[in-house]
């Protein structure tokens, strides 16, 4: 019997790779040779954002790691968007890495085939830790990663969802409840708009293109869809106008003057300065809001999902992601460099910096992770939308056309013109477009 | 100077070479630099630029032949077709205020009085500014409800206005920031125009009584209207181009209200990317320009013959 016995060791040492094994979930499944590609040299374009902040802050980290050489360069998004495209297109892209907008570029970087596909890697347990799998990111990341195909052709980043942010000052001073549908949002607006006192219920984004984002929340929550299932597009519908409608009450009637110029810094400068009550935009604004030097309404901000509507409750949804040019000389070390970018401790840094929302619920569900978050009720709201997360814009290659066009008919209902007409124009603008960048 | 003089005798010895007749024309070496730069940079660009017109030319899928069907394309196109109305109003009031107010304020700096070089300094400030930095300053002082603007409006109480933020008040509004910073410009050459008239007709004039106005009207106005000529058609080319300052402020909004042919060429070559159907805009545009080029020096030649004609 005494020589069956186990000793304290063995045991130990028994449940130790026990606990390995049903880490990585397979036996015997190879490291990841983070060295294996030591002495490389990427180049990374970045849109200028928190992203692109958290990013270069902790790339040292990567380095130290993997002895893999990262230069990174940060661009204003706009511009950005246009030097990819341009390199992508002459075939020699100058870097190994590139930032992409989803809501923008997705069709657009398909169709041309102009990003590596990342499915092989990750199946490569030397190449992918086991922490990395699909179904940890989003429904919306992985319909915005793969393709029609099924390939992962890039990883998603940072998802950004459309929330309501509230004055909870005001609401308390004219006795408003959190409205909970557009019906009672409007009801509140109409209540808290006090144009003696310069005091308006609700700011948002109504110049052109970008007023698509705050636009196609509402058209969401009417039951709306952006494509029917031949791809023609579906802007002109009675969902559309009713979702129109409801922009043209809130922004003429219980905005500030001027609304029809705002972006969101226009907005968010109302809204910090305490002149505004509520405010839809994305989830990202948190720390200006939050900043004494920037804001007259540090602490009295409530955030909440957007409110719903007759047929449902969504959050419009816009994200990033990071992929890896198809011309690329070195993808294994690239892919290394995205994964480490989506890593865990990446994405709970961008989390608590409030630079962005990582697309993986492994990290947004860790409690260690959400501790490290100042403003819980932020995160909450960021967690809830998460559940009702729907695309924001249109899948198709014009989408900035698609923007502008629809936007400006949108822009005009505010200047008095009627939803029906404006929205029928612009889809009668917008349809050969589209067939044209389909057919090509 | 010396090598030059020691240099030619050594010319004159080669041009005694007996395959002188043969030699091409020595000056030719000399013009191929220019030549290759005129083509390069002025010539195929433009070429090309034609030939991306008459293609289906979309970044990221293959070009087609089409034709002149994106200029087809241009004629039912509301956009294109606002955005050249956009433009003419936009330019004709951003050379007429300058012209106007840079004229003013020559003949106001003209006059000797104290502190008349420091004022001058400043009044020249706004050209020296960076416009994208001076749009960036101007869009805050719009703002509708935090801007500075309707702070001044309300203490000799006028209601807030809406200025770039509306499509009836945007494109004057631009024009105001317009015309802020080019006034000055108007000024300089407008002041360097009267530093050239003689004193006599208006000594004469005093003596014959005329008024203030009539002196600026009869004397003033003719002798410096070649300098607000030249003022104009510089202000002309800077307007119809402008596009950094509407970029900056409104980026052609609210709506497309202050969309001139340049942003929307620039949105339709670098934001959708459609490059074919953005050359051909370009080709349109450079005609415009042409003819309103043409139309200024038309004007200006029968301003001579006028001049020519009152003085026989």
């Amino acid at each position: 019997m005494a020589d069956h016995k186990i000793s304290r060791r063995t045991l130990l040492t028994g449940t130790a790779a026990a606990g390995a094994l049903s880490l990585t979930g397979l036996p015997a499944r190879a490291e990841v040779n983070w060295k294996k590609y030591a002495g490389t040299k990427l180049e990374v374009i970045l849109a200028k954002g928190p992203r692109g902040d958290n990013l270069q802050k902790y790339v040292k980290e990567f380095t130290e790691l993997t002895g893999i050489q990262v230069e990174s360069e940060q661009i204003p998004e706009q511009q950005q968007r246009q030097k990819c495209v341009i390199e992508l297109t002459s075939g020699r892209p100058s870097f190994d890495v590139v930032h992409i907008s989803y809501h923008v570029q997705k069709r657009q970087f398909e169709k041309a085939g102009w990003l590596a596909d990342m499915t092989p890697f990750m199946k490569d347990p030397t190449l992918t830790a086991p922490d990395l799998v699909e179904s940890d990111f989003s429904a919306a990341g992985l319909q915005y990663a793969k393709n029609d195909k099924g390939q992962m052709l890039s990883l998603p980043w940072s998802v950004d969802y459309f929330i309501l942010y509230y004055n909870k000052e005001l609401f308390q001073k004219k006795g408003v409840a959190v409205p909970k549908t557009l019906d009672e949002m409007l009801a509140a607006a109409e209540k808290l708009t006090d144009a003696k006192e310069g005091t308006f219920g609700f700011v948002g984004r109504g110049l052109r293109n970008a007023n698509m984002t705050l636009w196609t929340n509402f058209f969401l929550n009417y039951g709306g869809e952006f494509l029917d299932a031949k791809g023609n597009i579906l802007t002109d519908g009675p969902e559309a106008i009713e979702a129109t409608k409801l922009y043209q009450a809130l922004l003429t009637k219980v905005a500030p003057p001027g609304v029809a110029g705002f972006n969101w810094m226009e907005s968010m400068a109302s809204f910090t300065q305490g002149r505004s009550a509520m405010w839809i935009d994305g989830v990202g604004w948190a720390p200006p809001l939050e900043d004494p030097a920037a804001s007259r309404v540090v602490g009295k901000v409530g955030y909440t999902v957007v409110p719903a509507g007759p047929k449902g409750q969504y959050s419009a949804t816009y994200g990033d992601g990071i992929g890896i040019p198809a011309a690329s000389k070195n993808k294994e070390a690239a892919y290394l460099l995205c994964q480490w970018i989506v890593s865990k401790q990446q994405g709970a840094r961008l989390l608590q910096a409030g630079g962005g929302v990582p697309f993986r619920s492994s990290i947004l569900n860790d409690a260690e992770v959400q501790k490290g978050v100042k403003t819980k009720e932020w995160l909450q709201s960021v967690i809830d939308s998460g559940k009702i997360s729907k695309l924001g814009l249109p899948v198709v290659i014009p989408v900035a056309e698609f923007r502008d066009i629809v936007g400006a008919a949108i822009t005009a209902t505010l200047s008095g013109a009627d939803p029906a007409t404006e929205l029928k124009k612009a889809n009668d603008q917008f349809r050969p477009i589209l067939e044209r960048s389909e057919k090509a | 100077m010396s090598t030059l003089i020691q240099s030619t005798p050594a010319a004159a010895q080669s041009d005694a070479a007996p395959e002188k007749e043969l030699r091409p024309p020595s000056y030719w070496p000399f013009v191929v630099p220019a030549l290759v730069v005129v083509l390069a940079i002025i010539i195929f660009p433009w070429v090309f630029t034609i030939w991306m017109s008459l293609n289906e030319w979309k970044v990221g899928s293959a070009t087609t032949f089409v034709g002149f069907s994106n200029y087809l394309r241009l004629t039912s196109d509301p956009r294109f077709i606002e955005a050249i109305g956009h433009t003419l109003v936009y330019t004709v009031l951003s050379v007429l205020l300058p012209l106007v107010f840079g004229t003013f304020a020559a003949v106001v700096f003209h006059q000797k009085f104290a502190g008349r070089g420091f004022l001058r300094g400043v009044f020249i400030m706004p050209m020296m500014a960076t416009p994208v930095a001076i749009a960036l300053v101007w869009t805050m002082m719009f703002h509708p409800q935090l801007g500075v603007l309707n702070y001044l409006l309300s203490l000799v109480g006028i209601p807030p206005q809406l200025w770039v933020f509306h499509p009836a008040t945007v494109i004057p509004s631009l024009v105001l920031v317009e015309t802020w910073q080019w006034t000055p410009l108007v000024m300089l050459i407008v002041l360097g125009g009267l530093a050239a008239i003689p004193t006599e007709p208006y000594e004469s004039a005093q003596i014959d009584g005329a008024s203030l106005w009539q002196v600026f009207r009869f004397i003033t106005l003719p002798l410096i209207m070649p300098f607000l000529f030249i003022a104009g058609m510089i202000r002309m080319i800077d307007a119809v181009k402008s596009f950094d300052i509407i970029f900056a402020i409104t980026q052609g909004g609210p709506g497309s209200a202050s969309e001139t042919i340049n942003l929307y060429l620039y949105s339709v070559a670098f934001i959708y990317y459609d490059l074919g159907y953005g050359s051909a805009i370009a080709v349109v545009f450079f005609l415009l320009i042409v003819l309103l080029a043409a139309v200024m020096l038309y004007a200006r030649q029968r301003m001579l013959w006028t001049e020519i004609a009152s003085d026989a």
